[in-house]
């Protein structure tokens, strides 16, 4: 098994089951022990799913990547521990992000959704031109990239959070923005483009949004 | 082991260390049956004593002791310990040998090794395995993992003595003790005999110069070995000999017998002792970061693959000091027993040094009783007592049909103990090919149990690890917590789960409680795993129901000083193992049909030699060369350090390839395709203009090394400078600028141990010695000059090295700091270079200057092991599957390497490790099928929405598409598929999975690690939902 096996559930999964971070050791590049070069697609995982993690409000540093060689014991437990300094710093997750139990369960959730669509969508667009950790840190820490992801996930984020909002209850397009902390006119757009779609529907007596359906709202 | 039986065998193989036990696992799974021979109680040899192995720092016991088990369950292998032989007679194909079976006192077939005698025994003795500096008993187990596992009685038993005791006999209800045993005569009938005797340890104390023997605090590195051990005498605590008090100032010396023209030392360079001073240090910095380490040393000798990063890497170490010095032991300090070291450096002059203890570099001799040994097999031996073999095949000895393999040869290291073991196999199996397989035995194992009905039971069974684990992690508290799991059915701890008697315990527990998930909490996977997954289905259950929870590497040995937070992660990580074995599922294995035909590339030496050397044990093989003639960098040779003629052995070798009817060469050829997989492989070359397909079970890569075209010196700009290579051609072309020059200067390692191309290229040093030897020897009068950091002549080379200086070639040193600088002048060319003695440069007047220029990898190299999809190491050569203990192997099967595309190696080198490959080849094409891992990818086909990711995924092609009547669907061909799981992770309906890592599996452990731990440890709640 390589390091490029690790998918992003396996990352989330770890969240989701209360991990204030998770690390992954990988080969050197160039030191391949298949000749795959997965590492290189850890790398690319790794940068995807910090992303979306700063879309969530979690903060990215929980997810770490390292070369780690199988001879490299000190350098392994001088990062493990330089690791467990960086989250005790950051705070318990959910913790250090200002967000509580269930808002923080609703978002890794939201972002599990998603997990089948980002890999059809990495494939297609978030391939990297070559092999070489500038050509990755390039590609993904640059703003092209950013608002790429913006535009593939962004939307779907908050739109999956929101469903998520008002499967407990009715709310206003103020109460959503106050809550989610989004803009009152970002979810203006998402709640016309929710209606349109049958997700919610708008209960004019009340002035409010509920769900199109009672229970909780299908994965998009 | 097969019962002692006929006397009837193929091949006896002299010696149970790791080459002698190499050698009888090739030539059994080759198909011969082997009598393995050793005259101590147990199979091991010196590598059983080590600690670690440099230069990767593996456990020694850990790598070797599974070998052990291996050869203890090998049908073909008949292990007779405690045995020696004592006649040797009829010729190659037909030995009838004698062997003595000395009296153990102790009844193998009755034995259990429980041990209860070396309880009850009250006769402490020196402990043997542990360099004497600990006790035992007279009775004892040689060492835990010993095999066979069962105790000896030594000679300084009371009863042997005068008939004092024999409460051993009394307490033993198997009444196997029998102290009344005579020796036994077994005569057995072999066709080969491979000699593995290995060396001796030089003894420091017969000549007293070192104070050893009469100072308690002088040790030699075999003892140090036994200090840093977990098994050792102190379980692993440094402790001098005098107060049992941990050093804090250790010396070690270099050269302690070695290099050295006194009375009592032996002249060579024992080749190994620079490393294995450098891991001792290291491995003491890992125990105590405060101890002082002085290393008094000559040259350093980091001649092998990854020797120089792993010198570098000691003297970056805080605390470390080389002084580069001869030194005496002063005197022993009367109050602290401390012991003063006398040296002289080239800037401080005389010094005297005090220190807790001193360590002797002691090098490596022939082994005990040699001359004996040589009468016995009629063989010859050389000036320093080693084997004589023959130039052209190292692997011979004087008298055919007894071959020679390991340090015999002379001073070796453990990888080319087991390549030149892996050679012998070759070399018995061209000689006995007509009778290859006819004494074979199958292994039979239990018949499977279906347990898909059955509840999950797992059995867990812990590792003390000796004090390894036991030390840090309370076992017993982990062995209570983990039974009191879930689906845990079974506990158990043990003092070394991977000793014989405890493997064939968990075998019969999984039979009696009807377990059917194995979870073993001790090392690591990658030594153990195999020997494990076999010991399940000796208990008659699917292999891959096992999972190993590593609480050593992964706990113990990283918490040494916390052992409560190791013991709650040691229960984190068997509670993690425990969950994922719930889902695990039973696979299968699957038999690939075998090609019986090889494909070399590389028609260099190594590659022309494989190619024989699988040839004439009866396998077709297809030699490619790049080249229009074979022969490689051979071809620019004209003779070795020992006088052999390289043209004259290159023609005779290249006759031999073209003569030989199994051996088709391609010329001018380039391989341009490869496909398939072990057993079954399609390469695709272009030769001489023409596309040829060849379909081969099995592969040799032996792409070979150029020599490095140097930028340094004014070479290529003044042509007075010339390589080492380039000056050997023109020594035997009798070039007139060399007989008429006055000085010569030689430059050492030009283009490597810097930056960049950070190691040794180990020939230039003898090439430059060679070349200085033959001008000098021809003209007298000729003035040559080497600049060198250190001389590397290691082995015998050292002899040549001593016999230059003494012609009057002059040695000087530099550093790297102050690297020669060379000028042209009016007159000729002018080198200057510091003097380290006088503080300034020093200027060399030079008619021609010759550069010792590295040896880099073939330029074809990174593209042929492209296309095998083979991995290379950082500087560029071929990177083996373990380096000490699969060192002609690849990590993909089937795929082999020799030559000096493995490293820079000599021309015997060459050989050894050429036959090396062939040997290890055979091991696969001698079977008419070859077993494939279960754990590989497979496709949901309901599931699959035909996007392709897996198929882009996949580096070995192994995914392909099929057309069904829902549309074409993702398909693994598992023969191809290497198990890395990359489509895994692209696929976004989960539709394609890696057996034995599924995701469900995976979640079971993520989920399992995220429990709370302390509310699990008093009361364990389920782990999580059971698997379907």
């Amino acid at each position: 098994m390589c390091t490029g096996r690790v998918d992003l559930s396996f990352v989330l999964r770890a969240l989701q089951g209360g991990a204030d971070g998770v690390i992954i050791g990988g080969c050197w590049p160039g030191e391949c022990h298949y000749v795959t070069e997965g590492n290189y697609d850890a790398l690319g995982n790794m940068y995807l799913c910090r992303k979306l993690l700063r879309h969530v409000g979690v903060a990215p540093e929980r997810l770490r990547l390292e070369w780690i060689s199988a001879a490299e014991g000190t350098r392994f437990a001088e990062i493990m521990s330089d690791f467990a300094g960086q989250l005790r710093d950051l705070g318990p997750l959910g913790e250090g992000e200002n967000l509580d139990a269930t808002d923080l369960k609703q978002r890794l959730a939201a972002l599990v959704d998603l997990v089948p669509y980002l890999k059809l969508v990495e494939r297609e667009k978030l391939r990297v031109p070559e092999k070489s950790e500038e050509a990755y840190k390039e590609f993904f820490e640059n703003d092209a990239t950013d608002r790429l992801m913006d535009e593939l996930i962004g939307d779907k984020i908050a739109v999956s959070r929101i469903l998520r909002l008002l499967a407990d209850n009715p709310l206003s397009t103020g109460e959503i923005s106050e809550q989610l902390g989004l803009a009152p006119a970002d979810v203006s757009r998402h709640m016309n483009d929710s209606s349109r779609r049958s997700l919610v529907r708008y209960d004019s007596d009340r002035q409010c949004y509920a769900l199109a359906q009672a229970g909780r709202p299908a994965a998009e | 082991m097969s019962a002692p039986g006929t006397g009837f065998g193929d091949v006896l193989v002299v010696g149970g260390g790791i080459s002698g036990i190499q050698a009888a696992l090739d030539l059994a799974t080759s198909g011969y049956k082997v009598f393995l021979v050793e005259q101590s109680p147990t199979i091991g040899g010196k590598m059983a004593q080590l600690d670690k192995t440099f230069p990767t720092n593996d456990c020694s016991m850990c790598i070797e002791s599974p070998k052990f088990i291996e050869c203890d369950r090998h049908p073909n292998i008949e292990i007779l310990t405690y045995t020696e032989v004592e006649t040797v007679t009829g010729q190659a194909g037909d030995f009838e040998v004698t062997l003595n079976r000395k009296p153990r006192y102790v009844k193998e077939d009755l034995c259990t090794g429980c041990t209860v005698c070396a309880e009850y025994c009250p006769i402490p003795i020196p402990d043997p395995f542990n360099q004497e500096l600990s006790d035992n008993k007279a009775v004892h187990i040689y060492f835990s993992q010993a095999v066979p596992l069962v105790p000896y009685i030594d000679k300084r038993c009371s009863y042997l003595d005068d008939q004092k005791c024999s409460i051993c006999e009394s307490v033993c209800k198997n009444n196997a003790i029998d102290l009344r045993q005579k020796a036994e005569q077994q005569v057995v009938k072999v066709g080969a005999i491979v000699l593995s005797p290995g060396f001796g340890v030089f003894d420091p104390g017969l000549r007293g110069d070192y104070g050893y023997g009469k100072y308690p605090n002088v040790v030699t590195s075999l003892d140090f070995e036994r200090l840093l051990c977990s098994t050792g005498p102190h379980e692993g605590e440094i402790l001098r000999p005098s107060d049992k008090r941990h050093p804090q100032r250790i010396a070690w010396i270099h050269c302690v017998g070695s290099r050295q023209v006194q009375e009592g030392g032996h002249s060579y360079c024992s080749s190994v002792c620079c490393t294995y001073i450098q891991k001792q240090v290291i491995l003491a910095k890992d125990h105590d970061a405060d101890i002082e380490a002085v290393i008094f040393h000559n040259d350093i000798r980091a001649f092998g693959k990854d020797f120089e990063r792993f010198y570098q890497r000691t003297t970056r170490l805080p605390g470390v000091d080389f002084i580069r010095s001869y030194v005496d032991v002063g005197r022993e300090i009367p109050e602290t027993k401390n012991v003063t070291i006398r040296y002289a450096t080239d800037t401080d002059g005389v010094q005297e040094q005090e220190f807790d203890l001193v360590v002797l570099g002691v090098g490596l001799g022939p082994p005990a009783q040699v001359e004996r040994l040589a009468e016995q097999f009629d063989i010859e031996l050389d000036d320093h007592g080693f084997c004589r073999t023959n130039p052209r095949n190292p692997l011979e000895t004087s008298r055919p049909g007894v071959f020679v393999s390991g340090a015999f040869q002379g001073p070796m290291d453990i990888p080319e103990s087991v390549v030149t073991a892996s050679g012998a196999n070759a070399l018995a199996g061209a000689l006995l090919k007509s009778r290859r397989g006819m004494l074979d035995t199958e292994r039979v194992y239990p018949e499977e149990r279906d347990v898909t009905e059955e509840e999950v039971k797992v059995g867990v069974f812990a590792c003390h690890c000796g004090a390894n684990i036991g030390r840090v992690v309370d076992i017993p508290s982990l062995v209570d917590y983990a039974g009191g799991l879930e689906h845990v059915a079974h506990v158990e701890e043990g003092l070394f789960i991977c000793s014989t008697d405890a493997a064939a315990g968990i075998a019969e527990t999984i039979r009696e409680k009807g377990l059917n998930r194995v979870v073993v909490a001790a090392c690591t996977p990658r030594t153990h795993e195999p020997l494990f997954r076999d010991t399940l289905r000796e208990g008659g259950i699917n292999q891959y129901f096992f999972d190993m929870a590593n609480i050593r590497e992964h706990c113990s040995w990283v918490h040494s000083k916390q052992k409560e937070e190791a013991t709650a992660k040691a229960k984190d990580i068997v509670r993690m193992s425990v969950a994922r074995t719930v889902g695990l599922e039973p696979l299968d294995e699957f038999q690939l049909p075998m090609n019986k035909t090889s494909l070399v590339v590389g028609g260099g030496v190594a590659g022309m030699t494989s190619a024989l050397g699988l040839a004439e044990q009866g396998f077709e093989v297809h030699l490619v060369e790049k080249e229009k003639n074979l022969g490689g960098m051979a071809r620019r040779i004209r003779t070795t350090l020992d006088g052999l003629d390289v043209q004259e052995m290159l023609q005779d070798l290249v006759r031999r390839v073209y003569k030989h009817p199994l051996v088709h060469v391609s010329h001018e050829a380039t391989v341009t395709d490869v496909s398939g997989y072990v057993g079954n492989f399609v390469t695709t070359l272009t030769s001489e203009g023409r596309e040829k397909t060849i379909h081969h079970g099995v592969v040799i890569l032996a792409t070979g090394a150029d020599e490095y075209r140097p930028t340094e010196h004014l070479y290529g700009a003044d042509e007075r400078v010339l390589t080492q290579l380039e000056l050997e051609e023109r020594i035997h072309d009798d070039d007139e600028a060399l007989a008429d020059a006055d000085n010569l200067v030689m430059i050492q390692c030009v283009g490597c141990r810097q930056e960049g191309r950070d190691y040794c290229a180990r020939v230039c040093c003898s090439q430059a010695i060679k070349n200085a030897l033959a001008l000098k020897k021809r003209r007298p009068e000729l003035e040559i000059t080497v600049l060198y950091r250190d001389m590397r002549t290691y082995g015998f080379k050292e002899d040549r090295y001593f016999e230059a200086a003494d012609l009057g070639v002059r040695f000087l040193r530099w550093e790297p700091d102050g690297e020669p600088e060379v000028a042209a002048t009016d007159s000729g060319l002018q080198v200057t270079v510091p003097d380290p003695v006088l503080g300034k440069r020093l200027e060399l007047d030079a008619d021609l200057v010759a550069l010792a220029a590295a040896v880099i990898p073939s330029a074809g190299t990174p593209e042929v092991t492209r296309l095998f999809k083979v991995p290379l190491n950082p500087d560029g050569f071929f990177q083996e599957a373990h380096v000490k203990l699969r060192p002609v192997d690849f990590s993909a099967d089937g795929i082999f390497m020799c030559g000096a595309g493995h490293y820079p190696k000599h021309l015997d080198e060459t050989i050894s490790q050429a036959y090396g490959a062939a040997g290890r080849a055979v091991t696969l094409l001698s079977h008419d099928t070859v077993t494939a891992s279960g754990s590989v990818c497979e496709v949901a086909e309901s599931d699959c929405v035909s996007c392709g990711a897996c198929i882009t995924a996949c580096t070995y092609d192994a995914i392909h598409w099929r057309e069904t009547p829902t549309g074409r669907k993702a398909e693994v061909n598992p023969a191809l598929c290497k198990g890395d799981g990359l489509c895994c992770a692209k696929c976004p309906t989960d539709a394609i999975a890696l057996k034995h890592f599924t995701n469900e599996e995976i979640f079971n452990q993520i989920d399992a690690a995220l429990e709370d731990p302390w509310s699990a440890a008093s009361k364990p709640e389920p782990t999580t939902e059971v698997g379907t």
